[in-house]
């Protein structure tokens, strides 16, 4: 009698048990839905209104029209801005990259005096905004009269960009790999050889990635693209200007080929570093 | 002697290396910041500079409420944001490292932060056809009668957070998760083992062991949202202007360098007083 | 190629630390020499001076009779094999191999030829395009030694090459070593922390401890006639008993100890000539007690074993001798007799394989 009721109590708790787990479980995925939802909600209504056909990006929905995509293609001043940030993306991601990597290089593998103050020095500029930056750079500029453009651009992606660059790369510099650089010497490469031919194409994934990662910064920065440039612009200030129309088809066309162009390209990436990754 | 001399050779070499970034950093980050920093001691008269030591821009900071009350406003919206953030995003990457399977929780954190690859102008215009008084939410309402009016959520403060939180969502899931899977799943099974319940484990096990990365993430979303000028301006509409819209407006209507340097130097004390607060939680280290 | 190698006085001084302390070594052309001592004991600081990675603080080095203290490892005729083989990750095996010869300016399909020549050796021909994350560790430990190789070195420093592999395959490697090493030619100069490996592959073997060499001669050698204390213990398993030199003449001395007293040869003293009255440790390794009815064994009356266990070859005993029961000695029992905890039996010693050393 005990024992059968003992049983059935806890029979009762592991029911229990159950149900509160397929409970928890049923929270966890409307918290999920919800979530999504609330994240996606206004890239779908992005994309949609890039399509209707008609003038303004709201309900109603009137139909599928292509003709925003036309005015986008058709606008130069917009496809300017699109090669100019394009420009301005890879060749700043490339000077951090490549100063980062010099940096993180001389860091990580000789014993420098103040080695912390410098490393705190490259690290600085990652913990003040963006807007003081430009501040900083413009007010100099002017001072000195130097023309603004989207050279002043760049160096001022540079700066951003090379704290990061320069974290990544020094943050993938092993220990491990000093072995690997003294066995190069050993076999007799010369210093330049051995940074050339073994240490760079060593780290090439965390270059890489601190690469995207600066491109992906430099391409969508906003505050200093557009408090240092004058005539020629970058892509979130031209679009920043046609804002001020107002609620536009036009803007979603091209906010959504900026948003489909880069989920391509970062499905490439992922594809084929995380492809690669999983190989070894 | 031939020790010293290499040694002294291998110095030359490594400063040759360094030199570059650190030149770079100094010329474009250090010399400009700290002339903004004087600047912010000068004064403005019409259109020109006048290079007289002072503190006239900070005193007027504290005594017009307008310039006083961006600061606030500043303040007021970041914490929200930070906190709201934190709160959606944790549970949100504790879903996907503990309930999604294995194999879908990269595709599950990849879609999580798709939208992060929109151009930031456009996440924040986006917002605005959802919200504003002929946007989605409004007519979804109307149409099935629940208002008879469209409400006013577009260009206010409430606005400008949901943007935000948007956006900051989907930086701290990255973050929260990426912590969430280095733990090693022995820390929850000897909890369970010892007795602790679900939320036990929790509470006293992952919680604190996560806390550094949440605290690292929390204090990123504070940096970058107080002094973002694009998604108050854009969804804030103007009658609450924080403190970026503040400089802006400075450099631009009133031309007044100095003062914008000021404000600049206030944003830049807030943030360093956020880190001096959470500072024993960041953890910036080499693997 | 190869070339012999002197280390006169080198020491290394890390601030107050002596890692290396005044070791003089003199290494035959075409020898495998094997650096042995426990972690700590400057046998990689050694070697770390002979590959050029560390400049000493005070002596100097000399390879093939030239003068190589400050030289840049690039420059000398001697190649280091890594612990953790160093491999470069990015390149292909062949790649990997041939990068010395690169260095050394060889046109591309002449040094794949002849980086193909040593994976062959190593047995890796079939492999040359894999990339080393695609090896077991044995592989790359092959690999690693083919690059090494590959540059025609005078000489080739292997610092604890076998470390991370695991038992078996260790020893399959040690006789590998010692065939590529025979058909080379070449000086190999090789750390260890394990006296078997030692053992196995050296024509003579270092024994460092803190900083300065105990011990300097071939396996046998150093095995039967340790010139130390440390090396005795560190080759082996072994006994140290106390005793009294009682009376000493040219062939022999008689020696006191609490077990009994012990005839033994002159040439069993290492370190000095026998005189009366010297305090002596006598050294003796398990396997040298014996059976009391061979002739040549010194009888030292009874033992208990107090503990046995069987090890497949033998059975290893502890033995308190009725003579000095506070003694506890380790002697190794024949497969065959079958000895239990609690029984008595008759302690008995052949004295040429005992070792008398100075007491510590």
């Amino acid at each position: 009698m005990a024992f059968e009721q003992q049983a059935r109590t806890s029979s009762l708790l592991l029911r229990q048990g159950k149900m509160k787990r397929v409970l928890g479980s049923c929270l966890s995925w409307l918290y999920l839905a919800c979530i999504y939802g609330f994240i996606f909600l206004p890239v779908a209504v992005l994309v949609l209104f890039s399509f209707q056909d008609g003038r303004l990006p709201v309900p109603p929905f009137n139909g599928v029209s292509l003709q925003w995509y036309e005015a986008v293609f058709a606008d130069r001043k917009l496809m300017a801005a699109l090669a100019n940030s394009f420009l301005v993306a890879t060749t700043s991601s490339i000077v951090a990259c490549a100063l980062g990597f010099l940096a993180a290089y001389a860091l990580a593998r000789y014993r420098l005096p103040g080695s912390a103050w410098q490393r705190g020095l490259l690290i600085a500029p990652m913990t003040v905004s963006y807007l003081i930056i430009a501040l900083g750079l413009l007010a100099v500029l002017n001072t000195l009269g130097i023309p603004l453009s989207l050279w002043t651009v760049g160096i001022g992606h540079v700066v951003i960009n090379l704290p990061l660059c320069f974290a990544i790369i020094y943050a993938s510099m092993g220990d491990h790999h000093i072995n690997i650089e003294r066995a190069a010497r050993d076999l007799g490469a010369s210093d330049f050889k051995v940074m050339t031919l073994v240490t760079a194409p060593m780290l090439m994934p965390s270059i890489m990635a601190a690469f995207f990662l600066s491109v992906t910064f430099s391409w969508d920065e906003f505050i200093i693209a557009f408090l240092l440039s004058r005539f020629d612009v970058t892509l979130p200030v031209e679009i920043w200007s046609m804002l001020r129309s107002g609620l536009n088809p036009k803007t979603n066309a091209i906010g959504s080929l900026v948003f489909l162009i880069s989920v391509a390209v970062l499905l490439v990436l992922e594809l084929a570093l995380f492809g690669r990754s999983r190989k070894s | 002697m031939t020790t010293a001399t290499l040694e002294q050779s291998e110095h030359r070499k490594a400063w040759g290396l360094v030199a570059p970034a650190l030149l770079w950093t100094v010329a474009f980050f250090v010399i400009p910041f700290l002339y903004m920093a004087a600047m912010s001691l000068w004064s403005r008269q019409g259109r020109e500079i006048l290079r007289v030591w002072n503190l006239d821009n900070y005193a007027r900071f504290f005594n017009e409420s307008a310039l006083l009350r961006g600061l606030t406003n500043s303040l007021e919206i970041t914490l929200t944001v930070t906190v709201l953030s934190v709160l959606l995003a944790y549970p949100l990457a504790w879903i996907i490292a503990e309930r999604v399977p294995k194999r879908w929780q990269r595709m599950a954190l990849i879609l999580a932060i798709l939208p992060f690859w929109t151009s930031y102008v456009v996440r924040s215009y986006s917002w605005l056809l959802v919200l504003s008084k002929g946007g989605v939410i409004n007519q979804a309402l109307l149409g099935i009668g629940l208002i008879s009016e469209p409400l006013e959520i577009a260009s206010n403060r409430t606005a400008t957070v949901i943007g935000f939180v948007h956006f900051f969502v989907m930086l701290l899931t990255l973050t929260i998760y990426s912590n969430l899977i280095q733990l090693s799943p022995n820390y929850r099974r000897a909890a369970a083992d010892l007795g602790a319940n679900a939320f036990q484990t929790f509470w006293h096990v992952i919680l604190p062991l996560t806390l550094p990365g949440v605290m690292t993430g929390a204090f990123l979303t504070f940096v970058l949202c107080i002094g973002d000028y694009i998604t108050p301006q854009i969804l804030g509409g103007n009658n609450e202007l924080v403190l970026p819209q503040i400089i802006m407006l400075q450099i631009g209507r009133r031309a007044d360098f100095p003062m914008a340097a000021a404000l600049s130097i206030i944003l830049m004390l807030a943030v360093t007083a956020a880190y001096v607060l959470c500072a024993r939680w960041l953890k910036i280290e080499r693997a | 190629m190869t070339a012999s190698v002197s280390i006169r006085n080198a020491t290394k001084t890390y601030g107050p630390f002596k890692a290396l302390d005044d070791v003089s070594l003199d290494i035959d052309a075409g020898e495998f020499i094997v650096l042995l001592g426990p972690s700590g004991c400057g046998k990689t600081t050694l070697l770390s001076i002979l590959g050029g990675f560390t400049t000493p603080t005070a002596g100097s080095v000399s390879i093939g009779g030239r003068d190589m203290t400050g030289v840049a490892p690039a420059r000398r005729p001697t190649t280091t094999m890594f612990q953790d083989y160093a491999l470069f990750p990015h390149m292909r095996l062949v790649d990997n191999v041939g990068f010395g010869l690169r260095m050394r300016g060889l046109p591309k399909n002449e040094r794949d030829d002849k980086a193909m020549g040593f994976l062959n050796l190593v047995g890796l021909k079939s492999a040359a395009r894999k990339k080393p994350h695609e090896l077991s560790g044995g592989q790359r430990q092959r690999v690693a030694l083919a690059r090494a190789l590959a540059v025609d070195p005078d000489v080739l420093l292997l610092d604890e090459p076998l470390g991370a592999l695991d038992l078996k395959l260790r020893r399959q490697m040690q006789d590998e070593l010692k065939a590529i090493q025979q058909r080379v030619g070449t000086t190999f100069v090789h750390v260890t922390h394990d006296q078997e490996e030692a053992m196995a592959i050296a024509d003579r073997i270092v024994v460092m401890n803190q900083g300065k060499v105990e011990d300097f001669g071939a396996p046998a050698e150093i095995h039967m006639r340790p010139k130390s204390l440390f090396s005795a213990g560190f080759m082996g398993e072994i006994n140290f008993l106390q005793g009294r030199v009682r009376e000493a003449a040219n062939d022999g001395a008689r020696v006191e100890t609490p077990v009994g007293t012990v005839v033994l040869p002159a040439a069993n003293f290492t370190i000095r000539k026998p005189v009366p009255g010297d305090d002596v440790t006598l050294c003796i390794r398990p396997e040298h007690f014996c059976d009391a009815a061979s002739h040549s064994a010194v009888r030292l009356g009874e033992a208990h074993i107090t503990a046995s266990a069987f090890f497949g070859t033998h059975f290893r005993c502890h033995l308190a001798p009725m003579a000095a029961n506070q003694l506890s000695l380790v002697a190794h029992m024949p497969q065959a007799s079958a000895v239990r905890p609690g029984e008595r039996i008759p302690l008995a010693l052949d004295p040429s394989g005992v070792t008398a050393l100075a007491v510590a």
